[in-house]
């Protein structure tokens, strides 16, 4: 899988937990999810829960609170695939 | 002090024959039930396989919920929220939007819940327990099974900044809500309240009561003859779900934005039997309920004999005979002088937390387009009642009603009383 078809598959399920969704036509590897796409901060647990099950992984409590931008979280997925 | 008036200027509800007050309204009139059979009950091995469920209402999720809202929400907090937001718009109140950082503070709810977010427990928090997996139940369970899911959820919907909670008595917590809320405005607490109640139509709610032996059993094929309330052929209620909420609003709020008003709430009781004089967990002490009738005509400064309309609590078990008699005591009056009386739970059957708040939103409705809806399957009245039948609408019955009143008696002993006069301009 390449690294583009991991952020679109990351930026789909990070989608209906974003309140700003003006900022998803222009998401890179930079954009922070919680202060650029205002994912409330609570739900980046759910959203790590999606991404096991999407990529059949484990992601331990260190490294989910590693992942802050759209980058991270692919970069993070990547390694595991 | 003098305690200020208190109006109800919005109105709210989902319930088993209705996904909006306009089709309750329509319903109502045309005694139309919403109890079904449901096969999963069946397949369970339950002994009463009908109940009362919202149905067909989730194509406009949507217009009421965002995508992260409902990643949220469990059934309970999703028909309080309908509830909610139509008795908002309903009272022609703005609904701030959410990017903004404006709080209704004068506004507030108190919408409470007879037994949660069982949904939720039984699809999230057990099994993920059972199977260590602690972290799979994510981060929404406690919000979701929290006692004050539905009112948090509808505070956050509406930008309430005043009192924001849930109360929880049984069978009484609809009713019980709206004597609170309304004694909030009273106090000038508040100027708008949200009031009522909701409940889920969850299985496991309903295992419970199946294995009480208290429901309805005996008409699995014939679901819309079911909820018998008052009926010689009534053995056991139908159990239902859905929400009903008013909007509360002080009088002189309400005048001064020129709300629509539909009623004003004149007198209301709140007391219990402390499981004495044959009360108990389950049963009512006789006395509590007479007195708690009492005590809100007497707040409401009227003679038994003023109420046009009584929507009673009514469930379809032994325990209906009783009321009736605890109505004529409480209100003073004769079997002949019994005012009109019917039982929305005909219709919808018993909807637990959500009763008293689905029934307050059936009286006004009956109050403003003036007529007492067909209690259904009363063709067979309880011979206990019979002195009473002139009383009860076996058929609809039009008429202009000025002062109803709404009571619940719940699990634990307790009761609620709420007494409303239609608004003339």
């Amino acid at each position: 899988m390449t690294e583009n078809e991991i952020k679109d598959k990351v930026v789909e399920i990070l989608k209906p937990y974003v309140r700003n969704t003006d900022n998803l036509g222009s998401v890179s590897n930079s954009t922070h999810i919680i202060t650029d796409l205002e994912v409330n901060s609570s739900r980046l647990v759910d959203v790590i829960l999606a991404f096991e099950d999407e990529f059949d992984i484990e992601v331990s409590d260190e490294e989910a609170d590693k992942v802050q931008t759209i980058g991270d979280a692919v970069a993070m997925i990547k390694a595991k695939i | 002090m003098d305690k200020r008036r208190v109006v109800v200027t919005g109105i709210g509800a989902i319930t088993p024959n209705a996904n909006s007050v306009e089709e309750f309204r329509q319903a109502l009139f045309e005694g139309k039930s919403g109890i079904r059979h449901f096969a999963q009950l069946a397949e369970h091995n339950f002994s009463a396989q009908v109940g009362g469920r919202p149905h067909g209402y989730e194509s406009k999720l949507s217009e009421y919920f965002t995508s992260e809202d409902l990643l949220a929400m469990n059934e309970v907090m999703i028909f309080a929220g309908i509830a909610g937001i139509d008795a908002w718009k309903d009272a022609g109140l703005p609904i701030i939007d959410r990017k903004t950082d404006e709080v209704n503070w004068n506004a507030g709810a108190i919408v409470g819940l007879g037994l949660g977010g069982m949904d939720t427990i039984a699809e999230k928090v057990i099994p993920n327990v059972l199977a260590k997996k602690i972290r799979r139940i994510g981060s929404s369970a406690v919000e979701q099974i929290m006692g004050s899911s539905v009112s948090a959820k509808l505070g956050g919907l509406l930008a309430l900044g005043n009192q924001v909670s849930s109360n929880s008595s049984a069978c009484n917590t609809g009713t019980e809500a709206i004597v609170e809320a309304v004694n909030r405005i009273q106090f000038g607490l508040a100027d708008i309240m949200l009031a009522g109640g909701a409940e889920s139509g969850d299985i496991n709610i309903w295992a419970g009561f199946d294995a009480m032996r208290v429901l309805s059993s005996k008409f699995n094929e014939d679901p819309e003859k079911a909820s018998r309330p008052m009926s010689a052929t009534a053995a056991g209620f139908v159990p239902g779900s859905g929400a009903g909420i008013l909007v509360l609003e002080s009088l002189e709020h309400a005048q001064k934005r020129g709300a629509r008003i539909y009623a004003e709430i004149i007198g209301t009781a709140l007391n219990s039997g402390g499981h004495r004089m044959g009360g108990s967990m389950t049963a009512p002490n006789a006395t509590s309920v007479q007195r708690a009738i009492a005590q809100g005509v007497a707040d409401a400064g009227i003679k038994g004999t003023d109420v046009d309309y009584i929507n009673g609590h009514l469930t379809g078990t032994f325990a209906d005979p009783y009321e009736i008699n605890n109505w004529r005591i409480g209100l003073g009056v004769t079997p002949e002088t019994l005012p009109h009386i019917n039982s929305t739970k005909s219709m919808i059957g018993h909807g637990l937390g959500s009763a008293g708040g689905m029934e307050a939103v059936a009286l006004i409705l009956q109050m403003t387009h003036g007529f007492v809806h067909r209690s259904l399957n009363t063709e067979d009245i309880h011979e206990q009642i019979m002195p009473y039948a002139n009383s009860v609408a076996v058929n609809r019955i039009e008429k202009e009603i000025k002062i109803a009143v709404k009571a619940s008696f719940g699990f634990g002993d307790v009761n609620g009383v709420t007494i409303y006069r239609k608004w003339e301009n």
